[in-house]
């Protein structure tokens, strides 16, 4: 039987998503700029994407990391994947409606970029964006290797939280960190609010096609 | 919500400076009795304009008695930071508080030419949501829109301190009052920000009965109007040090922080030294320790006239003080203009050296016991008074009543609202232009000016000008 989709898609899919969450201004990579400029220091810029990428993780694994010990619940799976694509879509639904903006992450002290990108990550839903990928892959490792002890099924899911997190926080890193190097260095500030689009409803709208695809593969194997 | 964020906003000063100039001026008329109800001119300001310098359109509002004062946008360039998270905000909506009657207006001017009301708050409102009164300076910030207010709560203002409250930017529902701990503060007026930097500076002016029926002179002569600048960790909501410039020092007013988010200094203009009637602006920064620290950078001496010329209130000094009740501060933290509202003077001083000034520029118009004409031959009442410059810092307006009541006191033979204008040269200096001279309508006076697309008293930037 072909496989519905492919590991390498669904790791495709982490790394895009890195991409489409780090070309985001709201994500971020502004704040580099702004640092750079500000401490007047090239060295600035780099360390002010390392507290966004760190923030940034801690929120992806702090969303995928439950998810990972629930798929210790094997018997369970299809269910786990379908509750999980329902919340997903629920709170792109969510933002589709409040299409206002938290206001608790104004008081975030501006040198606080960790924290700031932690809980903007978490306010837009940015971890649930992956859970349906994660899931995915979950299973289709689950089906490649064959049905392990629960206890090492559990261990692997974990490790590939952590993989899946890394990944797409690296790819989003990389993304916004050239853009961000290229208007420090080359375009200059003109171009910030030149390259920023009202991504909300988009961004919306994917959380809605993500947790649909992760419903609709959880349906139709693997 | 735009798609892009609003071409008025400016990531760095430098860009605001190099960006379109003012198409319009937004400026507040104000019935001084209460006989009519006040408004906001719109004002043309194209260059080769058949309506050049003319009013083009009036919001008038349905009520009588508000007295407007100052007011302020909806949005500003601080919306570029990504950590304000509001990113998509039109600039479109005036907010207009009643300094008298607490009620404030919100003027959707997107189309300036069809200006009108978006949104009343009753005072009611404002009373009950925030325990303040007296609604003044308006700026766009962090968590929305701050609003400081000159009065506390109950009849007169004087039950609790006042304070700044917080409104949403979106909605304009009043959010609550924003201090956490405002240590020694117990007066308010002006206040302003460094973003990045985290901080606030908040000032002084008085009470509401210090100054609602006219400017108290036992008050003032024993010391007892504002002279301190409160300042504050910003998101925090703390106070975190009271600056006392020394009770002489009477009405610590506009504070003007540089606009270049990377300076860690700014301004504060003093009205009157009550122990020699001069007026005084200082220059306060932060030290190496991270302790605000100021000096008397500019002091500006009285003019010594007959009493018999002078109004009641200040015949027993032989005096014209020269009263320093606005300051502003071009974009390239360049030149700061004080307006000598007394004297009838608008002087232009090179701040490039923050701690010594250097007066480059000085334009007489008005004035007590002067009275000096617009050189368009055309009278100019009271003194030069709020003062507002363009982006680019090439034009510099002002208007000349300061509030109903004291207009009244220090200039008791004179009535009428003006604004002009001043071309800058090329290396400072400052010339009254003959074809820019805005006549208000009968009845009405003038105060505060807003510049289409910002200007350099509202816009709070995130970048550096680079």
């Amino acid at each position: 039987m072909p496989e519905l989709i492919s590991m390498a898609a669904l790791w495709w899919a982490v790394i895009f998503s890195g991409f489409y969450h780090g070309i985001n201004p709201g994500m971020g990579w502004p704040l580099a700029v702004s640092a750079g400029l500000m401490e007047r220091n090239h060295r600035a810029l780099p360390k002010a994407l390392g507290m966004l990428a760190l923030g940034h993780f801690l929120a992806m694994i702090g969303i995928l990391l439950p998810f990972s010990m629930m798929m210790f619940l094997v018997q369970w799976e299809i269910e786990i994947r379908i509750g999980a694509g329902l919340l997903v879509i629920a709170m792109g639904v969510y933002l589709l409606i409040n299409r206002r903006h938290p206001k608790f992450l104004a008081r975030v002290h501006p040198a606080r970029l960790a924290l700031w990108s932690f809980l903007a990550a978490m306010a837009h839903g940015a971890g649930l964006m992956l859970v349906p990928i994660f899931l995915g892959i979950c299973a289709v490792g689950a089906n490649e290797t064959g049905h392990l002890a629960a206890q090492s099924l559990m261990g692997s899911n974990v490790m590939t939280a952590f993989l899946v997190a890394a990944v797409h926080t690296f790819a989003m890193t990389v993304t916004g960190g050239i853009i961000a190097t290229i208007i420090y260095f080359w375009l200059g500030l003109k171009f910030l609010s030149k390259t920023w689009f009202n991504l909300d409803i988009v961004w919306a709208l994917s959380l809605v096609l993500v947790g649909a695809f992760g419903i609709y593969a959880a349906m139709n194997g693997p | 919500m735009n798609l892009r964020p609003d071409p008025t906003f400016h990531a760095s000063p430098k860009l605001a400076m190099e960006a379109p100039v003012e198409n319009y001026a937004f400026t507040v008329m104000l019935s001084p009795d209460g006989s009519q109800s006040d408004g906001i001119a719109v004002i043309d300001l194209k260059e080769g304009s058949k309506t050049y310098g003319q009013i083009v359109h009036q919001v008038i509002v349905p009520n009588k008695g508000d007295e407007f004062h100052h007011f302020g946008w909806n949005a500003c360039s601080s919306a570029l930071s990504p950590l304000s998270g509001h990113a998509f905000l039109e600039r479109r909506y005036l907010i207009v508080p009643g300094i008298r009657s607490s009620r404030i207006y919100v003027i959707d001017v997107k189309d300036p030419l069809k200006a009108h009301i978006h949104k009343t708050i009753e005072p009611e409102e404002l009373f009950a949501k925030t325990g303040y009164s007296r609604p003044h300076t308006i700026h766009c910030g962090p968590e929305g829109i701050y609003v400081s207010c000159l009065g506390g709560g109950g009849k007169d203002g004087t039950d609790g301190p006042p304070g700044i409250f917080i409104m949403d930017c979106e909605t304009f529902e009043i959010i609550g009052q924003y201090e956490m701990d405002r240590g020694k503060q117990d007066k308010h007026y002006d206040f302003w920000w460094n973003l990045p930097q985290d901080y606030m500076v908040s000032s002084e002016w008085g009470l509401p009965p210090q100054f609602e029926n006219g400017i108290v002179a036992e008050d003032l002569l024993s010391n007892k109007y504002g002279h301190s600048i409160h300042f504050w960790d910003l998101r925090a909501r703390k106070n975190i040090q009271t600056m006392d410039f020394g009770e002489n020092h009477q009405m610590a007013l506009e504070v003007r922080p540089a606009h270049d988010p990377t300076k860690s200094y700014g301004f504060c203009g003093v009205v009157v030294d009550t122990t020699n009637l001069q007026g005084a602006i200082f220059t306060w920064w932060r030290d190496d320790d991270g302790v605000w620290q100021s000096k008397k950078t500019i002091t500006i001496d009285p003019r010594p006239e007959d009493p018999a010329n002078l109004p009641p209130l200040l015949q027993g000094f032989g005096a014209v003080p020269p009263l320093v009740t606005d300051i502003d501060l071009s974009l390239d933290d360049k030149y700061l203009y004080v307006a000598c509202w007394g004297l009838g003077e608008m002087h232009q001083y090179d701040v490039s050296d923050p701690m010594n000034p250097k007066l480059v520029g000085k334009v007489e118009v008005g004035g007590i016991a002067k009275g000096a004409d617009h050189p368009n031959g055309k009278p100019f009442a009271y003194g030069p008074q709020m003062v507002e410059i363009s982006r680019d810092g090439k034009r510099v307006y002002w208007t000349n009543s300061l509030y109903s009541t004291w207009d009244d006191q220090f200039y008791p033979d004179d009535e009428g609202g003006q604004m002009v204008m001043a071309d800058v040269g090329e290396n400072g200096g400052l010339t009254l232009n003959k074809d820019f001279y805005v006549d208000f309508p009968k009845g009405l006076r003038s105060h505060q000016i807003r510049l289409e697309g910002g200007d350099c008293s509202t816009d709070s930037f995130c970048y550096p000008s680079v």
